[in-house]
């Protein structure tokens, strides 16, 4: 009973929360809806047993992804009559956007209604197996059938990554960093003198 | 507990509820009571090391100033900024405070004295804490203002820099233990080191990770030296700026509720949690709890100690440390780390 209630509080606040993304106003509180919906995507995925996911979904999706959008939206400066202007302009495309997602949809509550999806290998021979965490059946897959595709896709987001500096990257010249070894390396004999001059002579520097 | 209840006469599903409600209010209650003195101890601790006195008027040494002042923050009126976007407003320290409680629920008190023993623990207090940064910047947005404007964009990069390298000194840490779990996260530790030690820190290739946990535990919490989203010299006192009375209070309590947790993840992750410090039977007479709570005020004196002593790190500075230094080295340490542990065959 209490599964059943659970799930469809967070199935509605989370369609909920998805539909408020992205009819709210502000894009500030479009991101906030949007991590409601995360959060009520953990849940769903907490009952029906993947708690790992869930988990990544909070620590990837809330924890950074989120935080850098909220980083760039909070420091825009939105003027609401142009951000309607364009209504008339994008509708053609979102029209079509809406088309493609709604054939999807259709495409996939049709697939779902031809039966349930056999788990495992293509001829659904290997079952999943029950007795061990969803941690340790995730990471067993991950590093012996799929290590290769697993590696493929980490030096993809290494490359992703490095492009991504090397394309916003630029040499100030004009800017003058801190060099904190060398400071530390720096001795008070380094810096200063101790001399006792005479009275009545200066001091040569 | 839940026994308990069933051997009072009620059905499973009822006295599951009521011992969960129960050790909820058995965490949060005297959590919040230590959250009270802990402040005043921070306070004395940071006067001694000043040469002052602290507080000493309200009660017997001072101990009643923390209750006095949240007296008097409760009889204080609430002022929302007219310009302020208000619903968020009222939300953003309910948040922080709300968070700072949650990540409790999964701290093993004593073997088997745990609210929810859940096979990703560790990364639930991860998810949990990589929330804390949504209290600073909706505070931050919503009020309106330049100063916690500022305050909440240093915070939403400060706290995701030093995420990174916390992520993978606890993947040492989970290497090790082979679990998520943090009740297998302390039996682990169980006799660590010579068989005697209980405590991943003595062993020599987790304590460079222990160091770096406890610094990064102090910008992770906003604490001095790494206090710049309330640096008081540039930002009046940051994200908190507009915020009076009751929900200044919040803030206040969770920020402290969250130093506290670090404390306690000190403990339990590097330290033995509610082991003793060596795997000796007599040290096994004193309760589990009471080792978990000496050690978390252990290292809550290490925080208030360098509070006092230390001055606050410039933005670029924090950065290049977290960056720079922590994530190249917490990153070869996860290397060195699995590959021993590969090597003596500690997986097979």
């Amino acid at each position: 009973m209490i599964q059943a209630f659970a799930f469809y509080l967070f199935a509605a606040l989370m369609i909920l929360s998805g539909a408020v993304t992205i009819m709210a106003r502000n894009p500030v509180h479009s991101v906030l809806w949007l991590i409601l919906a995360f959060f009520n995507a953990a849940g769903l995925m907490v009952l029906v047993g993947a708690e790992f996911i869930a988990m990544l979904l909070i620590i990837v999706y809330v924890g950074a992804v989120a935080v850098l959008f909220l980083f760039v939206v909070m420091m825009l400066d939105i003027d609401f009559s142009e951000l309607r202007g364009g209504f008339i302009k994008n509708f053609p495309l979102g029209m079509l956007l809406a088309l493609v997602l709604l054939a999807e949809l259709m495409f996939g509550v049709g697939a779902f209604t031809a039966g349930p999806l056999q788990l495992g290998v293509a001829d659904g021979a290997g079952a999943v197996p029950v007795d061990i965490s969803n941690t340790e059946a995730i990471g067993a897959l991950l590093y012996t059938r799929y290590l290769f595709v697993f590696e493929a896709a980490g030096i993809i987001l290494l490359v992703a990554m490095i492009g991504a500096i090397v394309l916003t990257h630029r040499e100030r010249k004009d800017t003058r960093g801190q060099n904190v070894s060398k400071q530390i390396a720096r001795r008070p004999e380094d810096a200063t003198v101790n001399v006792r001059p005479e009275v009545g002579k200066g001091v040569q520097l | 507990m839940t026994e308990f209840f069933q051997w009072l006469g009620l059905s499973y599903e009822w006295a599951w509820g009521l011992s969960t409600i129960c050790g909820i209010l058995l965490i949060a209650l005297p959590l919040m009571l230590g959250v009270a003195m802990i402040i005043y101890a921070d306070r004395k601790i940071w006067a001694a090391m000043a040469l002052r006195r602290g507080p000493n008027v309200v009660g017997p040494f001072g101990l009643l100033q923390s209750f006095a002042d949240g007296l008097k923050v409760f009889l204080q009126e609430t002022i929302i900024p007219s310009a302020a976007n208000k619903g968020l407003f009222i939300l953003a320290p309910i948040l922080t405070f709300t968070v700072a409680l949650l990540a409790w629920a999964v701290i093993p008190f004593n073997s088997g004295a745990v609210l929810a023993n859940i096979n990703v623990g560790l990364l639930y207090v991860l998810a949990i804490s990589s929330l804390g940064v949504y209290g600073v910047v909706i505070a931050g947005w919503s009020s309106n203002s330049k100063y916690p404007f500022f305050s909440a964009m240093r915070a939403s990069a400060q706290m995701i820099s030093y995420e990174v390298s916390i992520g993978f000194i606890l993947i040492c840490v989970v290497l090790w233990a082979g679990s998520f779990n943090l009740h297998t996260i302390v039996e682990a530790q169980r006799g660590h080191v010579f068989g005697i030690i209980n405590g991943f820190v003595a062993n020599p290739l987790l304590f460079p990770m222990w160091v770096m946990f406890l610094i990064s535990g102090m910008a992770e919490t906003g604490r001095a030296p790494f206090d710049l989203t309330e640096a008081e010299s540039e930002l009046v006192a940051g994200y908190q700026t507009e915020y009076s009375s009751m929900s200044f209070a919040l803030y206040w309590l969770g920020e402290y509720a969250n130093v506290l947790l670090m404390c306690a993840l000190n403990a339990t992750l590097f330290w033995g949690g509610y082991l003793p410090p060596l795997d000796i039977p007599v040290l096994y007479l004193i309760p589990g709890w009471i080792w978990l709570i000496g050690k978390i005020l252990f290292f809550f004196f290490i925080f208030s100690w360098v509070k006092a002593t230390v001055p606050r790190y410039r933005y670029d500075q924090l950065m290049r440390l977290g960056w720079k230094v922590f994530l190249p080295v917490s990153l070869l340490f996860v290397v060195l780390v699995s590959g021993y542990l590969m090597a003596i065959g500690h997986f097979a």
